[in-house]
């Protein structure tokens, strides 16, 4: 593409579709603890 | 829905459905913020007119193509689809759970959302007793979850280091009968640290965080003892040979940074330079009345320093010295799946917190507020209705999330900090949402400049 440069291949509604099964990590738990950020975490399947 | 913006030199059109993130060029840039779906084969006249003020039909065209196709594989202009997936927006086990082993600290940083460690309940440490009951609690409400993560938290957890052993004891002798497999981590503050205590937590502890707010100056100013000293000097060394003993990336240090420091990415350098890659600093959220507190009116410089700092770790990266902000931490492609994101933090319906007394708040940040309390590990009571109602404080039950482009990065953001500081576990505060979406935007820009290398 000339124009346009996509950076990433995931679709997002992708991973609804198989998503939910819990057991990743609760986002507070990896440093926060006060200042909510959930999608700098890992898919417990990717790892 | 789509969001665009222009940072550090790059056009950026975020498809928020899909997640789909894209770097135009200026005609591109132009011509997406003139159109709305649906879109048809050939660009609309209107558009075209008035894009061909500046550029030829020849250039119309072609941009018009590249936007077509992305748009007719789904990564702009996509749909919302998600809403099929709101009853997935329910009462889940409980999986993780903050375990105050200590509401007392031995430091008295002036910021501590715990008033200096004792939550306003008065000093006192867990006993081993109230522990393990809090872990038969998180076997039996964890349900079908096989991972289970523990933080140790406090006050100051290394106060209360022989009954940090024997939770981690206990919970290990059950992992087989219960087929679960702990996580535990810990959150100190770093001054009771040694060589005994630094290998029992490499060895136990899946992670690790290690406060400490940067600068001598800027740490010792606020993280103080009790006889008003500073901590610096004393916790450096010690986080220094954690982190060289423990030989890995599974830890982090942590710092708040407050109106006293909005240079603050001089702070994220300077643990760098003190030998530390994963690093995170963070906003302090207080009352706006307090001395040290952010407001809107400091936004405009905090957005600046998120800029240079984000700035100064792509040339880091650039080098081959890049190291982990958190904050700026973001995997296009394997995240953390939809729902996930649409459920948000877990508060009080996955993630619970247990003080010293057996209590359960929904959270750290709900201990103290008595009204909020769940029910207590001593007599196995739990608040289902307050469960339920923490399972709906998602970003379709948020005022305003659902029509935010950031949703599926902070997922309706803290739910304490929206009590304490909006008035309404459902009501986001504002400051913190601000702030979140110019952290996404300069994370997703880095991705941009990253890839401009490739």
């Amino acid at each position: 593409m000339k124009h346009i440069k996509t950076l990433n291949k995931a679709n997002l509604k992708k991973s609804a579709a198989k998503g939910g099964c819990g057991e990743c990590q609760a986002s507070c738990q990896s440093a926060c603890k006060t200042s909510c950020t959930v999608a700098n975490q890992k898919c417990e399947h990717a790892k | 829905m789509i969001h665009q913006y222009q940072l550090n030199g790059y056009n950026i059109v975020l498809d928020v459905n899909s997640g789909g993130v894209h770097v135009v060029d200026d005609i591109t840039y132009e011509m997406i913020q003139m159109l709305t779906p649906p879109l048809r084969g050939a660009c609309p006249k209107d558009v075209a007119d008035r894009l061909s003020e500046k550029y030829t039909k020849q250039e119309i065209a072609e941009a018009y193509h590249d936007v077509y196709t992305l748009y007719e594989n789904d990564i702009l202009f996509s749909d919302d689809e998600y809403e099929q997936f709101s009853d997935m927006m329910v009462s889940s086990p409980v999986k993780a759970m903050c375990l105050h082993v200590a509401h007392d600290c031995n430091l008295r940083c002036s910021y501590c959302f715990a008033s200096t460690g004792d939550f306003g309940e008065g000093r006192k440490l867990l006993d081993a007793e109230t522990g393990k009951k809090a872990i038969d609690f998180l076997l039996v409400q964890s349900k079908d979850r096989r991972n289970l993560e523990l933080d140790f938290f406090g006050g100051e957890p290394l106060m209360n280091f022989g009954v940090v052993k024997e939770i981690v004891a206990y919970a290990r002798s059950k992992e087989k009968e219960y087929h679960k497999n702990f996580r535990f981590t810990i959150t100190t503050n770093g001054m009771l640290l040694n060589d005994p205590v630094i290998d029992y937590i490499n060895q136990e502890m899946s992670n690790v965080v290690l406060s400490i707010d940067g600068r001598k100056e800027v740490n010792d100013r606020v993280r103080v003892r009790c006889d008003g000293s500073g901590s610096y000097d004393s916790i450096v060394p010690k986080y220094q040979r954690l982190v060289e003993k423990r030989g890995q990336d599974q830890y982090y240090v942590r710092g708040t940074f407050t109106k006293y420091n909005l240079d603050f990415a001089k702070d994220v350098m300077h643990l760098h330079e003190l030998g530390f890659d994963q690093v995170s600093v963070e906003p302090v959220v207080s009352d706006p009345k307090l001395p040290y507190a952010l407001t809107e009116a400091d936004l405009p410089r905090i957005f600046e320093e998120y800029e240079t700092l984000a700035r100064q770790l792509i040339e880091k990266r650039k080098k081959g010295e890049g190291f982990n902000f958190f904050h700026f931490m973001l995997d296009l492609d394997q995240g953390p799946c939809a729902i996930k994101r649409l459920r948000g933090c877990g508060c009080g319906n996955e993630y619970v917190a247990v003080t010293p007394d057996g209590d359960i708040y929904p959270c750290h940040q709900f201990v103290g507020m008595e009204e909020w309390k769940m029910g207590s590990v001593l007599d196995n009571t739990f608040d289902l209705k307050k469960k339920s109602y923490f399972a709906k404080a998602n970003i379709y039950g948020k005022e305003g999330c659902k029509d935010c482009w950031a949703k599926f990065y902070c997922s309706g953001g803290c739910n304490a900090n929206n009590l304490q500081y909006a008035g309404d576990v459902l009501r986001p505060h504002k400051l913190s949402c601000e702030l979140e979406k110019k952290r996404l935007e300069c994370a997703i820009m880095m991705k941009a400049a990253m890839a401009d290398e490739s």
